[in-house]
């Protein structure tokens, strides 16, 4: 755990002094914000029924693809092309700690970019405070949900961009690896949906196994306040899975 | 407490069908100075890194502090320092932060780190000249000087250094060379190194492995004795007599010397010679001068004991075991297998 603590602190610090950061943290900040100003511009030109925070965080994916594989893509593969994991590797930090602490800086800094677009809302509100007078912009349940949905979810797809990170020394490698996956987890869900629909014997197993994985899914029961364990399970477990994974590849390609 | 730092039985390591590593098995006292030899792709790197506990062995075994490296890799990584080659370090950070991070990581109690990154700083003379600067604005020798404060942080009883002096200028070269000097006794040092002048001075003894066997292991006299035995000597002389031949004046002398090589006559009709004796109870060097200057037939303007250089040991030694591993099989005539 102290090794885990170290090398969490040394991570943190290479993002903050890491140009790129800041970067990729205005990068994502402008793009999630000139999306929010879509959606409230489509809103004053055609009402809608849904509310713009779950307008907004049903377009997860769209950040999801790029900053993650740039978040990630460096942390293990950066590190094996220069040469200073096996420096790391040296030291009696345990290869699981290593990998975690590679995961645990990449979602907190996920996570702080996300927590940064829950200021949209209130900027809104101050600058137009006549715009949604019943409060609606401000509903704290569907920010909470939409908000969990984010840090639930980002768990995997953290996991899966340090997985694909630690098969390869070729940062773009990593990235193109963790674009490609992300993409079947976050589509190949919904197709899987699409697939349940057919009638057969084995329909409702698959209907049950389909739903279980669709990500959508999870981000509509979040963000009507309908908070199921089952997704944090699907997330939490499979993340493990993939550091745990990652781990081993570490210690297979020293 | 065992006498020995590093032990290593038969370890042979494979990379899918090449033999990296072929059994091979030698020792270091604790405080050594051992110089690890061979040329490229010999198996000095696979060898370091098994034994740091960075790759596994396919067979054999390793110990080291009494540690078998197999079964304990995490108690073995708290005995050693490691410096890869190439020396990879992290540009963006600054010495003492990176090398405080280090401390840290390597299980240096708390308020333990900063004295002991302040003490290797000073032992690696980075502590006036590059506390505060970023490691890529670094020079190449003071980056090398980083990867050597790196290893000697926590104290540990083994500082294995690949290439360390890879790529410096000669002066950084007897920077480095003064550095380990100054490790002598306090730590077992195991470093392999091109530049075999700087293992010759550095080194109390020398492993050499080639295509993954050990060829040899001892001294330098003791390498010597195994593969360049008898004397060796220079001599400039001008035979007057032009009917004279040094190799015939030799063997009526009855010295055991013979002419190993000749240069051309110089301006002045000097002749460079070199002369060996393949047993060691050849003559000194004053009786072999003496005998020379004793000769009417030539006149002699030098004369000196010639000792093998580290670097013809050592292609002596890989230039044999090249010949014991390539050695052509005999091909067996048709009619002899008929």
């Amino acid at each position: 755990m102290r090794h885990f603590i170290v090398l969490l602190r040394h991570e943190l610090r290479m993002l903050l002094i890491a140009p790129a950061t800041y970067v990729a943290a205005v990068m994502f900040l402008i793009l999630m914000g000139f999306l929010y100003w879509a959606i409230l511009r489509a809103m004053v030109e055609k009402p809608e029924d849904v509310l713009p925070s779950v307008q907004f965080f049903s377009i997860f994916w769209i950040p999801v693809f790029f900053v993650v594989p740039l978040l990630t893509m460096r942390s293990i593969a950066g590190e094996r092309a220069n040469g200073t994991l096996d420096t790391l590797l040296t030291t009696p930090a345990s290869r699981f700690a290593i990998v975690a602490s590679k995961f645990g800086a990449a979602y907190i800094f996920y996570m702080m970019l996300w927590l940064a677009t829950l200021w949209f809302p209130f900027i809104t509100d101050k600058l137009f405070p006549h715009a949604m007078p019943d409060g609606s912009l401000l509903n704290p349940a569907t920010h909470w949900g939409g908000f969990l949905f984010v840090a639930a979810s980002g768990m995997l797809f953290i996991a899966v961009g340090i997985f694909s990170s630690s098969l390869t020394r070729s940062q773009l490698v990593a990235g193109m690896i963790t674009f490609t996956v992300l993409f079947l987890i976050v589509v190949g869900g919904q197709q899987l949906g699409g697939l349940a629909r057919v009638e057969g014997e084995w329909a409702q197993w698959l209907h049950g196994a389909a739903s279980y994985l669709q990500l959508f899914q999870h981000l509509d029961d979040f963000a009507r306040g309908v908070i199921d364990s089952r997704p944090f399970v699907y997330y939490l477990s499979t993340a493990l899975l993939l550091l745990g994974l990652s781990s081993l590849v570490l210690e297979a390609k020293a | 407490m065992s006498e020995l730092s590093i032990q290593v039985s038969q370890l042979t390591r494979h990379f899918g069908s090449v033999v990296a590593v072929n059994a091979i098995s030698f020792s270091v006292k604790r405080g050594e100075i051992v110089g690890f030899l061979g040329p490229n792709g010999a198996g000095k790197s696979t060898t370091m890194r098994i034994l740091c506990g960075l790759m596994s062995a396919t067979s054999g075994q390793a110990w080291v502090a009494g540690i078998p490296v197999a079964a304990d890799p995490q108690a073995v990584k708290r005995k050693i320092g490691y410096m890869p080659e190439n020396n990879p370090l992290p540009l963006d950070m600054r010495v003492a932060e990176y090398l405080r991070f280090r401390a840290r990581i390597k299980e240096v109690p708390g308020p333990k780190v900063r004295p002991n990154v302040d003490e290797v700083m000073e032992i690696c003379d980075l502590a006036k000249t590059a506390r505060r600067k970023v490691i890529g604005t670094l020079s190449k020798g003071f980056r090398q000087r980083v990867g050597i404060a790196d290893a000697l942080l926590g104290s540990p009883e083994v500082i294995i250094m690949d290439e360390p002096t890879i790529g410096l200028d000669p002066h950084q070269i007897q920077g480095i060379r003064r550095l380990i000097d100054g490790l002598r006794g306090r730590h077992t040092v195991i470093l392999s190194s091109h530049i075999l002048p700087e293992i010759e001075r550095s080194c109390d003894r020398v492993i050499i492995i080639n295509r993954g066997h050990l060829v040899a292991t001892g001294t330098r006299s003791e390498l010597q004795q195994e593969f360049l035995p008898g004397m060796h000597f220079r001599v400039e002389l001008k035979l007057t007599d032009p009917g004279a031949d040094l190799d015939a004046l030799l063997t009526t002398a009855g010295m055991g010397l013979v002419v190993a090589e000749r240069s051309n006559a110089d301006e002045e009709g000097f002749i460079s010679y070199e002369l060996e004796s393949s047993h060691n109870n050849g003559p000194s060097g004053s009786e072999l001068l003496l005998w020379l200057t004793r000769q009417p037939a030539m006149v002699v303007r030098a004369c000196h004991k010639v000792e093998p250089t580290l670097e013809s040991i050592f292609l002596a030694a890989t230039k044999r075991s090249w010949e014991e591993t390539h050695r052509p099989q005999k091909v067996v005539p048709a009619a002899a297998i008929n």
